[in-house]
């Protein structure tokens, strides 16, 4: 099924008689996602409205990720969140993942850029949550609870998103001597003064990494105090920009595991693991292969971690379980069919 | 007017027992004394007014839960209060329901700077949680105007925004979690670090849900480092269209200011008047902040001048010592006071698209005049949240009513503009029966199945937000008879 309209959509929703995988570029599905009948969004595309001076676009959901930064760029603007660059990703698969980059730490994550939507539910009916001004309270934030709902609550149709200024000059520094565990004290160090950090993240063999930008006369400044306050870090030399495009792993053998984690608590999950493919959001996030179905050894810590290629998707420790009810009861009621399939 | 729904007579009539239950779950102070419950009669949209059943000042997430799970067996609507200072009318009572007010809630449970957050209890005031990491050089960006009264828990209800938003977000934007109640008492964890959660974003739609999903008790938030100096220049201009080209155009140029704050004449005049800051009596005015070290602010204000001048300003003013600062952002600060001279004000908060800016102001300047009565406006131009003052007179017969019709027209017209109703103090009972000019009954029906799973028997906060009409069969499907029994 390739829709090419919300209304050829919302009629086929209606009609479904079988079950749906909502899928853009399928760049992110987890193990256990995109099983029913493929619901391809790629023929909703296209841009409605993209004024600069407002930092505004409104884009239809299938539209191609690269299109988007290419439209953007020849503006001077940007995804503020960085989102990931895999080939044949779609701005509703990529929103509807949340998935976001290095610059999360200074500018969001997806959800946090994302100002409107327009969705097709389970029932087949066209809603929409949210607008396209930033500033927006009028009724519950439907536009949050799809951001990264991963096609369980209805299918995306359409997007409002803010966009952010291309900074003119950017730096990133390596402390190149530094393991996992040492680069979230010096990653820390530099978020925990007010050098606006877009980028704080560590890489086998880079070491740790920590991009500035802005005007150049302001990233000059920040660089020069950065590198004072992280000397005792150890050798620093500048990386090229290039580097912030590798945070992503590459596929392989066994299992991937994705953890998300105050930074405070990465090196005691760090020690009973091996070291991981990579860290970003200053620690906050960490990416590192296991044998198949060999399960992480995890001390108690406040975040969450989940398997997200090779055997089934699982989530350690076991979510809330008031939070278990309410999401399926959200299922429920927008998908009372079950057509969506997905996983929790 | 707005109206309220009637008050279910069979809670009223079993108040003494209500009262007495609530007692028994533990709650440390039980308000039920008609002189004390009309302290909690209306928040600060206070032209609506109704003393609540009764008012509880529980201590303790526990005890919230407890207290919830009386008034849920009990069938007892619940209306949640932070500080009282919602100027939509979020927190104001019904006859028939329990305020649970989270006042004595309010402390500080812990500060990790490293991870940069604190975790404080809901009831602590928003300009007291920067307090408590001022020290360690950070601060809590959220600065809604009421930030010396009004607490983190209604701050997350109405996801409020303030004066920074441009660079820093909204609520939501720093909001990493929260524990919360729901109405059959039970605690929920919501968000985690990042304010990731392993499933749906549920911390997401609680954020600006005005008490009606739960009553959030304990919140983690994220804190940054305070930046070394802010410095604001002020400029005005002699049209407001000049004025809006030059807010788009900063922001085109790639320079995002933390604040680009405007005002136009009549509330220039008007401050002018009342705190004698000493402005330009000009058409328009804004007040443009950046931030950094002192040579960074250099930088920014150089580019910020090279844009502005070639808008022909009638007066571009640097200020070059901390009290030429404080002096540009003291009428601005003073607005609301000022217009409090001229007598009694309506503040509305709808926003629009920047680029509707001159036309919006043309058209709200034409209904001031249909309607005779003064409009004047201040708001957040970069990002569209207007906060249009509609003066009357609270004892002319009439006056109230015609303040609040050129106030329905105003937001309607952000609406057809591309905007929204309110940017940040929230729908409440204030924009509750507008809440159909924005939506269609398909995106309503879909709002209120959340509340359907958070508060199948609508007991929580039930007659705001949407329309009493939308609302209808649900609110009265409640109480249930099987559980009725006290």
């Amino acid at each position: 099924m390739r829709p090419d309209s919300e209304a050829a959509l919302a009629a086929m929703i209606r009609d479904a008689r079988e079950q749906l995988a909502i899928i853009g570029g399928g760049t992110g599905l987890w193990p256990g996602e995109g099983l029913g009948q493929r619901l391809d969004t790629t023929g909703l595309a296209g841009v409605s409205l993209y004024e600069p001076e407002a930092l505004t676009l409104v884009v239809q959901a299938g539209t191609p990720l690269h299109e988007l930064r290419a439209l953007l760029a020849a503006e001077g603007q940007m995804l503020g969140f960085e989102p990931p660059d895999a080939p044949g990703a779609t701005i509703g698969g990529v929103v509807g993942a949340n998935a976001s980059g290095p610059r999360r730490v200074q500018a969001g994550a997806a959800r946090d850029s994302l100002i409107g939507v327009r969705l097709v539910d389970g029932h087949g009916e066209i809603v929409k949550n949210g607008g396209r001004v930033m500033k927006n309270v009028t009724g519950y934030d439907l536009v949050k609870l799809m951001a990264g709902s991963r096609g369980r609550l209805g299918v995306l149709t359409q997007l409002s998103l803010r966009t952010f200024p291309v900074p003119p000059v950017r730096q990133t520094l390596a402390l190149t001597a530094l393991d996992a565990p040492g680069a979230v004290a010096a990653l820390t160090a530099a978020l925990t003064r007010p050098f606006d950090v877009s980028g704080a993240a560590w890489l086998p063999g880079q070491g740790a990494l920590i991009r500035l930008e802005g005007l150049e006369g302001s990233v000059g400044i920040r660089a020069a105090a950065l590198r004072r306050r992280l000397a005792e870090f150890g050798e620093i030399v500048e990386a090229a920009d290039e580097v912030w495009t590798r945070l992503r792993p590459a596929p392989g053998e066994g299992d991937l595991w994705r953890i998300v984690c105050r930074p405070g608590e990465a090196a005691g999950i760090l020690s009973g693991l091996p070291a991981p493919l990579m860290m970003d959001w200053g620690g906050a996030l960490i990416h590192l292969r296991l044998p198949r179905d060999e399960l992480p050894v995890l001390p108690r810590f406040s975040g969450h971690a989940r398997r997200i290629a090779g055997a089934a998707t699982m989530v350690l420790p076991a979510p809330d379980p008031v939070a278990r009810r309410l999401e399926s009861g959200l299922r429920q009621r927008f998908d009372p069919r079950g057509i969506f399939t997905g996983v929790d | 007017m707005m109206q309220m729904p009637q008050p279910d007579a069979s809670v009223l009539d079993r108040r003494e027992a209500i009262v007495a239950a609530l007692r028994q779950a533990g709650a440390g102070m039980v308000i039920d004394d008609a002189a004390e419950t009309r302290a909690y009669e209306c928040d600060a949209l206070s032209a609506y007014r109704c003393p609540p059943l009764a008012v509880v000042l529980p201590g303790s997430t526990d005890e919230v839960a407890r207290l919830m799970a009386v008034c849920h067996r009990l069938g007892v609507p619940v209306v949640p209060r932070g500080a009282g200072t919602s100027l939509a009318g979020g927190s104001m009572p019904t006859a028939d329901a329990v305020v649970i007010g989270l006042a004595r809630m309010n402390a500080v449970l812990e500060i990790a700077p490293g991870d940069r957050l604190i975790r404080v209890q809901a009831g602590r005031t928003n300009l007291s949680v920067s307090a408590a990491v001022d020290g360690q050089g950070f601060f809590y960006a959220p600065d809604p105007s009421s930030q010396l009264a009004c607490a983190i828990g209604g701050n997350i209800g109405m996801n409020s925004g303030g004066a920074h938003c441009l660079k820093y977000g909204v609520t939501t934007n720093n909001l990493l979690g929260v524990t919360m109640v729901l109405m059959d008492g039970s605690i929920v964890e919501l968000g985690g670090p990042m304010g990731e959660a392993p499933g749906l974003d549920l911390l997401g739609v609680v954020c600006g849900s005005e008490g009606q999903l739960g009553i959030v008790t304990e919140a983690t938030l994220r804190i940054l480092p305070k930046p070394s100096g802010a410095r604001p220049v002020l400029i005005g201009f002699d049209s407001s269209e000049t004025a809006g080209a030059c807010v788009a155009a900063i922001i085109r140029a790639g320079v995002l200011p933390v604040a680009i704050e405007f005002m136009d004449r009549p509330c220039i005049r008007a401050t002018e008047a009342h705190a004698h800051p000493g402005y330009p009596d000009c058409e328009a005015l804004l007040i443009v902040e950046v931030e950094g070290t002192d040579p960074e602010i250099d930088e920014q204000l150089a580019l910020i001048r090279e844009i502005a001048l070639s808008f022909a300003p009638v007066e571009f003013r640097e200020s070059r010592s901390e009290d030429e600062s404080r002096r540009i952002w003291l009428g601005r600060k003073s607005a609301f006071g000022a217009m409090g001279q001229m007598g009694d004000y309506i503040c509305l908060d709808g926003t629009i698209p920047v680029s509707a800016l001159p036309a919006v102001l043309r058209r709200i300047g034409e209904l001031s005049r249909e309607y005779g009565l003064a409009v004047a406006n201040v708001f957040h131009a970069g990002d569209g949240n207007m906060h249009p003052l509609i003066i009357y007179d609270a004892n002319a017969e009439g006056d109230l009513d015609r303040a609040e019709a050129l106030g329905a027209d105003i937001l309607r017209l952000c609406v057809e503009v591309g905007g929204c109703l309110t940017g940040e103090h929230g729908v409440g009972i204030e924009k509750r029966d507008l809440m159909s000019d924005q939506y269609a009954p398909a995106d309503l029906e879909a709002q209120m199945r959340v509340k359907d799973v958070f508060d199948p028997r609508w007991l929580l906060n039930a007659a705001k937000v949407f329309p009493l009409s939308v609302s209808a069969s649900r609110r009265e499907a409640r109480p249930d008879p099987a559980s009725h029994a006290a």
